[in-house]
């Protein structure tokens, strides 16, 4: 069973404390592995908040192939941030020999493009990365997006926050929200594309369990949207989904919970908008999940939710204080980095709601 | 002694013989009198008994005449294996064994100079059936735990009616951030995922078809179970069209168009619209050909039903002026969705064959919305009467052609928009709930059945080639009968409790296939949850091979 975690914060806060919520969730897990996404940056991104950073593990060739793909299509760089590392032996740590946050400046035909425009470049660019660094394997693109990074290694949580020195809170690299996972995915094959979470266009997504309609779902996805690709994991489609309900169709974020998790019919009969409910039903069938889930999500406004599947078969909790707000697998992931908080008033999501945290940390129960 | 007549029909020349034990039989009368084809009558033999008293034989005799049972050796009152006599027998003294050596086939033609007609069971190719290669072998455990089938709640409805594409809801989102329905969408019904096939009311006997509709009526009423059943071609009684039941009912319409006018008058005067409409283009069972009522079963109910004579009732293989799918099949959805004002879906049932998917392609990207669903009838399927050559040498098997379908949706990204519904043998062992269950994990959204539900009922024939006398109008259990002795034979109430038993034992069991593989709403398409231990079906249906 996976632990997920996340964090919200009215300040920018270091990954270390990913790393903490996660540290005291380690017991029963594999230690396979560690990745974040950050949103909302701080530090030295703090200045470039409108302009895509690219996130990049790879080789030597890998890099030079990804930035002159990038320089051709006409974007030009204004920050290149090479995290140092630290290797010693005996770290438990599968590591590329690159790791690279760059940002660029659009093109300049698309400087003044609208940003749908914009979207849709950075998403194309992405994968025509990922397509030409897959040969040869020589290199992973988890994000290239505006006010996001990722970072994905394979190996022990623990050394690869040493590795990274991420133990060391700084000044230079936080945000305000950061979604985190410390584990491979265990289903299929250990790639590093196939760790949680998952990033799509200003969406983030990472779960605890087991999409027993991956089939269905990635059936159903792969013919959606040119960006639904990959699924090295099953739980990727909770992404897909989220991203194709809330940016393609342009529903509402309640919504989601209506297509993942639909009421039961007998349910759906009593309510007022029955006819809505049964025609997302009748239409989104295939983006139903069964089996036991945990979801935490970022929306491209730094808006965080989590949802559980139908029946409540995976735990999550949410803690606060008054200055952040986090989710987790476990409470003692919570105690951990919010001691002072008053436990009373966490949150166990139950089966048929979105605990959403919006902007100031405002956090919202919506009963499905 | 007289001169052996060659050409004569003798019992060895017909599929079934008479086993008859003189010494055990009282001349009750049973036997003769129940068997409905008169393959069976009472002759009287003389016997001659040869005795001696004395020491040294002196032998007498004497003479005398025995009523005995004796098999009627007629083509055309030819016992059909039902074995109402052996039922009926008190002593067991009668009963009918199955001749290996018949020549009926050849015998019967050239006798009658016309083709041998019986009812729907394909009676060769008796293997072991490609539904029985599947199992179900994604079996949820630690991380993914299995569902308690008694305890959890199951969603176990299928779509039917046309399903637009997500980005085709007629949706806005309001003031209040809520979606709200911005314009029309087709008509669309959630329903039991096992529809009770058409058969029609000409097929049946009336009591018979007061059954199946009892019966649906109570899983609907009083299990809870939204259970359609679909009239068939030839019309529904007025009474009927004119209840509050009308909405369990698909009305088909077939290529004879039989019924209809009755059905358009009641019109104004239903209270209920329809389940559904049925456009029945071919059947599984006899694809190619039409439907067979001979003038036996044209009984005078039937004639006012269907507005007809009593004659043989013919329905063309095809829908006469309807030639293409573009022009005609699209008139005709277009109106039966007008006459009943957009609130009726109308869905479309052909038979599988190598070019069903062709067909299956062309109407997922019908522009108007208007398929409700393609109900994909393979061979082993049917009731209906038929040519022997039609049952036995035409027809597709469905399992794979269900498959082709579902995986040409999925290509297209278009997978529910039609639901899929699939029949033809299913439930042949007797476990519809599996069949059902694997059909669905291949991509199905539903599947009907009719043979069963006569199986329920208390049908005697099977697929070696027992009864199978549907269209002689002598059905022996009253089933496939207009013969008001023989229909009275049926207890329509038992019949009704034998279909609302069946229906709530197989919902138990699909739920008991739900719940190992953790899906609490129907699995369609999880063909990951399936596998094969034959490698060839492996491959041809794209699941896991196992060994």
């Amino acid at each position: 069973m996976c632990r997920i975690g996340a964090i919200k914060s009215s300040d920018y806060v270091h990954p270390s404390q990913a790393l903490l919520l996660m540290q005291s969730q380690q017991k029963g897990h594999d230690n396979s592995g560690f990745a974040m996404v950050m949103h909302d940056l701080g530090g030295i991104f703090k200045n470039y908040k409108h302009l895509p950073t690219l996130s990049l593990a790879c080789t030597d060739e890998g890099l030079k192939l990804a930035e002159d793909i990038l320089h051709e299509a006409g974007f030009s760089r204004v920050l290149q941030w090479v995290p140092e590392t630290f290797h010693r032996p005996g770290l438990d740590i599968n590591a590329m020999p690159n790791y690279v946050f760059e940002t660029f400046n659009y093109p300049k035909q698309f400087r003044n493009a609208s940003p749908k425009e914009k979207e849709d470049l950075l998403l194309d660019m992405r994968l025509q990365l990922r397509f030409a660094l897959e040969e040869g394997d020589q290199g992973y693109v988890y994000s290239f997006w505006p006010d996001v990074v990722t970072l994905k290694e394979i190996g022990d949580p623990r050394d690869i926050g040493t590795y990274f020195n991420l133990w060391q809170p700084d000044d230079h690299f936080t945000a305000k929200v950061i979604t985190a996972q410390c584990r491979q995915n265990t289903n299929y094959d250990i790639v590093r594309y196939a760790a949680h979470p998952f990033f799509l266009q200003g969406y983030t997504a990472l779960a605890n369990g087991e999409n027993t309609f991956y089939l269905k779902n990635k059936e159903f996805q792969r013919k959606l949207h040119r960006g639904y690709i990959g699924f090295e994991s099953d739980s990727q489609c909770f992404l897909y989904t989220l991203h194709y309900v809330h940016r393609e169709l342009g529903w509402p974020l309640p919504y989601y919970k209506h297509v993942i998790t639909p009421l039961p019919f007998e349910e759906v009969e009593r309510r007022e908008d029955r006819d809505e409910l049964l025609a997302i039903r009748q239409s989104l069938t295939h983006l139903e999940i069964n089996g036991p889930n945990t979801i935490i999500g970022v929306l491209p406004d730094n808006t965080l939710f989590t949802c559980c599947d139908a029946k409540k078969l995976r735990p999550v909790v949410v803690g606060r204080s008054d200055k952040m707000v986090v989710i987790s697998s476990e409470v003692c992931g919570i105690n951990e980095i919010l001691p002072e908080r008053d436990w009373q008033e966490d949150i166990y999501p139950n089966e048929r709601e979105i605990v959403m945290i919006g902007q100031d940390l405002e956090v919202q129960r919506w009963r499905q | 002694m007289e001169t052996m007549k060659i050409h004569d029909v003798t019992a060895n020349d017909l599929p079934w013989k008479i086993r008859y034990d003189a010494s055990r039989c009282t001349l009750c009368g049973s036997c003769t009198a129940a068997c409905s084809f008169r393959a069976i009558a009472p002759k009287v033999e003389r016997r001659r008994l040869v005795w001696s008293e004395s020491e040294y034989p002196e032998p007498k005799s004497r003479y005398s005449a025995v009523p005995v049972i004796r098999q009627v050796k007629s083509i055309k009152n030819y016992c059909r294996g039902c074995g109402i006599c052996e039922k009926v027998c008190p002593n067991d003294a009668i009963g009918p064994v199955r001749n290996l050596d018949t020549r009926h086939p050849i015998v019967t033609r050239c006798l009658a100079g016309d083709s041998i007609k019986r009812g729907g069971r394909k009676n060769l190719e008796a293997t072991v059936r490609t539904l029985d290669k599947l199992r179900v072998g994604r079996i949820s455990q630690m991380t993914d735990p299995s569902l308690d089938a008694q305890r959890h709640t199951f969603d176990m409805l299928a779509p039917f009616g046309r399903i637009l594409p997500p980005g085709k809801l007629p949706f806005k989102v309001g003031a209040d951030g809520r979606l709200e329905k911005d314009g029309q969408a087709p008509p669309v019904h959630w329903i039991y995922p096992v529809v009770i096939g058409d058969m029609s009311i000409g097929a049946l006997s009336w009591r018979m078809w007061e059954g199946v509709a009892m019966a649906t009526a109570y899983l609907n009423e009083q299990c809870g179970l939204p259970v359609r059943m679909c009239s068939g071609e030839g019309g529904v009684p007025v009474r009927l069209l004119k209840s509050r039941f009308l909405k369990y009912m698909i009305l088909q319409i077939a290529s004879g168009h039989f019924g209809w006018n009755r059905i358009v008058k009641a019109m104004p005067e239903m209270i209920e619209d329809p389940a559904g409409v049925l456009i029945k283009i071919g059947q599984g069972a006899k694809p190619g050909d039409g439907g067979l009522l001979q003038s036996q079963k044209v009984a005078p109910h039937i004639q006012a039903i269907r507005g007809v004579p009593k004659a043989d009732l013919l329905s063309p293989p095809n829908h006469q002026g309807l030639y293409s799918i573009e022009e005609s099949v699209q008139k005709m959805f277009l109106s039966f969705n007008a006459a009943f004002k957009f609130r009726v879906p109308v869905a479309i049932k052909v038979a599988a064959s190598a070019t069903s998917v062709s067909v299956f392609n062309n109407l997922v990207r019908d522009p108007y919305n208007i398929v409700g669903g393609f109900f994909l009838d393979g061979i082993d399927g049917g009731t209906g009467a038929a040519h022997e050559v039609s049952l036995d040498h035409t027809g597709h098997p469905i399992v794979s052609k269900l498959r082709d379908c579902y995986l040409a949706a999925t290509t297209q990204g278009r997978q529910g928009q039609i639901p899929l519904w699939a029949a033809g043998g299913l439930g042949k062992t007797g476990d519809l709930a599996a069949d059902a269950f694997k059909m669905i994990c291949l991509g199905a959204n539903g599947v009907f059945t009719g043979k069963l539900i006569l199986q329920m009922a208390g049908c005697v024939g099977n697929d070696m080639g027992r009864c199978n006398a549907c269209n002689t109008g002598l059905c022996p259990a009253g089933i496939t009968t207009q013969e008001p002795a023989l229909a009275h034979r049926l207890d329509p109430e038992k019949v009704a409790q034998n279909i609302v038993n069946y229906f709530l034992a197989m919902d138990q069991e699909l739920k008991k296939l739900m719940a190992p593989i953790g899906n609490s709403s129907l699995p369609v398409g999880r063909s990951d949850a399936l596998v094969s231990t034959d490698k060839a079906v492996a491959e041809r249906l794209q699941i896991q091979y196992v060994c």
